[in-house]
């Protein structure tokens, strides 16, 4: 990770990250220095969630339930089971489940009391999903959110929002785009976006990703 | 507690604004108070539930103008002030002025940290028998608890169907107030778009909430 960021996200709150790089850096030394926290594993951690765990993980999961009807409805059964079986390399963890998007239900995800997210599936949250507008809104106006996203659904789909306010997580499982019947399903992974399985996109279209 | 957290079906906060360029952290801090979080949150000092608890109480102006990770450092920096893991003189100074007290878990370690992350889980055993079936009505209760609860504002009072049942998790009410992993279903309750916002509903809408059993009451 570099600094090189923080001017565009500085947002003329500069006195801020230099006060706040100070006060972090004072409780991880004070932690340290008391024997409570190993730096090593404070940047394996770091290194964890910006190298490893991402949304090819839930992309993977996705492909596979688009190729293998077992799995599919294992996967909708206790996703958390089905996902343990299938090897992934990062553990996830339990009490997932996973919604699936039909032509007649869309499903959407949010957390409106705090930021609850299938971190194991998908990564780090991205800033929008933690954000006031999208945890007020979603329940009430889910179709205006998507519009904000460029997503239009027909009239007579359905919506449907899961507020994740336990310790449940919730993943979508979108719908296969059309035209990728005998695709592999590395290359059809490559068509699930992160958005598509928290519900304010969909995957990619066949002709968008290279032959 | 109704605080400015629970903020589902709330007006006025804008536009959902994706950024044009993600990236994991945008400084250094935030990649650290995420890690410090997770390490000092694997030594079994304070669970999930009382960790969110320390983020709502957070002053209603400093949580809506604080990011994410500076919500996650502001409330590791009062837990760990609150449990008499460092003192203010501490903070003052940037600087240990003693050993360390023992603590109840030893925390996540060494180079491999990252590796052991799991989610935990959260079943405990049940004490009585569901109080629900799948397909029964019922009502989010209409309860205000000045502590912590997972019931947002927007389901109380409004008539809901269960939809699936989850099994028994640890109840956060209970774990923040008294300090107990006290086991209670979860059910998954799904309310009509209608029944929470009336004719300003989107057609087609429905919301559903992870319901404790005793968030919920027979309709």
């Amino acid at each position: 990770m570099s600094d090189d960021h923080k001017h565009d996200h500085d947002h003329g709150h500069g006195s801020e990250l230099s006060e706040m790089q100070l006060r972090v850096r004072a409780l991880e030394t004070i932690l340290t220095e008391k024997g409570y926290v190993d730096p090593a594993a404070l940047d394996s951690i770091i290194e964890t969630y910006e190298t490893k765990v991402g949304p090819h993980i839930g992309a993977q999961v996705v492909a596979r339930a688009w190729v293998d009807p077992g799995f599919r409805k294992a996967l909708l059964a206790d996703a958390s089971k089905a996902i343990a079986q299938i090897g992934l390399q990062q553990k996830v963890g339990d009490h997932l489940i996973a919604v699936e998007n039909t032509p007649t239900t869309h499903n959407m995800i949010v957390c409106t009391l705090c930021s609850c997210y299938p971190w194991d599936l998908l990564g780090l949250p991205p800033v929008w999903y933690k954000s006031a507008p999208y945890r007020s809104r979603t329940v009430k106006e889910p179709r205006k959110v998507l519009a904000d996203f460029g997503v239009t659904l027909p009239d007579e789909t359905k919506v449907r929002v899961w507020d994740s306010t336990a310790e449940t997580r919730f993943i979508v499982l979108p719908m296969r785009p059309a035209g990728t019947q005998d695709w592999p399903e590395d290359k059809l992974a490559s068509l699930v976006t992160r958005d598509s399985m928290i519900g304010t996109g969909f995957p990619k279209a066949a002709n968008e990703v290279s032959a | 507690m109704n605080g400015v957290h629970d903020m589902g079906g709330m007006d006025g906060f804008g536009k959902v604004a994706p950024e044009p360029h993600e990236v994991p952290f945008h400084t250094d801090w935030e990649a650290r108070s995420l890690a410090l979080n997770r390490v000092m949150g694997s030594a079994g000092e304070w669970n999930i539930d009382v960790g969110r608890y320390w983020i709502e109480t957070l002053p209603p102006a400093v949580y809506l103008s604080s990011s994410y990770y500076k919500k996650w450092f502001l409330r590791l920096e009062r837990l760990c002030l609150d449990r008499g893991l460092v003192s203010e003189a501490e903070l003052a100074s940037g600087h240990s002025s003693g050993p360390g007290r023992p603590l109840k878990r030893r925390p996540l370690s060494g180079p491999q940290a990252g590796i052991g992350l799991t989610r935990a889980n959260h079943d405990q055993p049940a004490r009585a028998p569901a109080a629900f079936e799948v397909g029964q009505k019922v009502r989010a209760r209409n309860i205000h608890p000045r502590s912590h609860t997972r019931l947002p504002r927007f389901a109380r009072g409004h008539v809901g169907t269960i939809e699936r049942i989850q099994g028994c998790h640890t109840f956060p009410d209970a774990m923040v107030e008294q300090g107990v992993e006290q086991g209670e279903w979860l059910y998954t309750v799904v309310f009509d778009g209608r029944e929470l916002w009336g004719p300003d509903a989107e057609d087609g809408a429905s919301v559903s909430i992870e319901a404790f059993e005793p968030y919920l009451e027979p309709a």
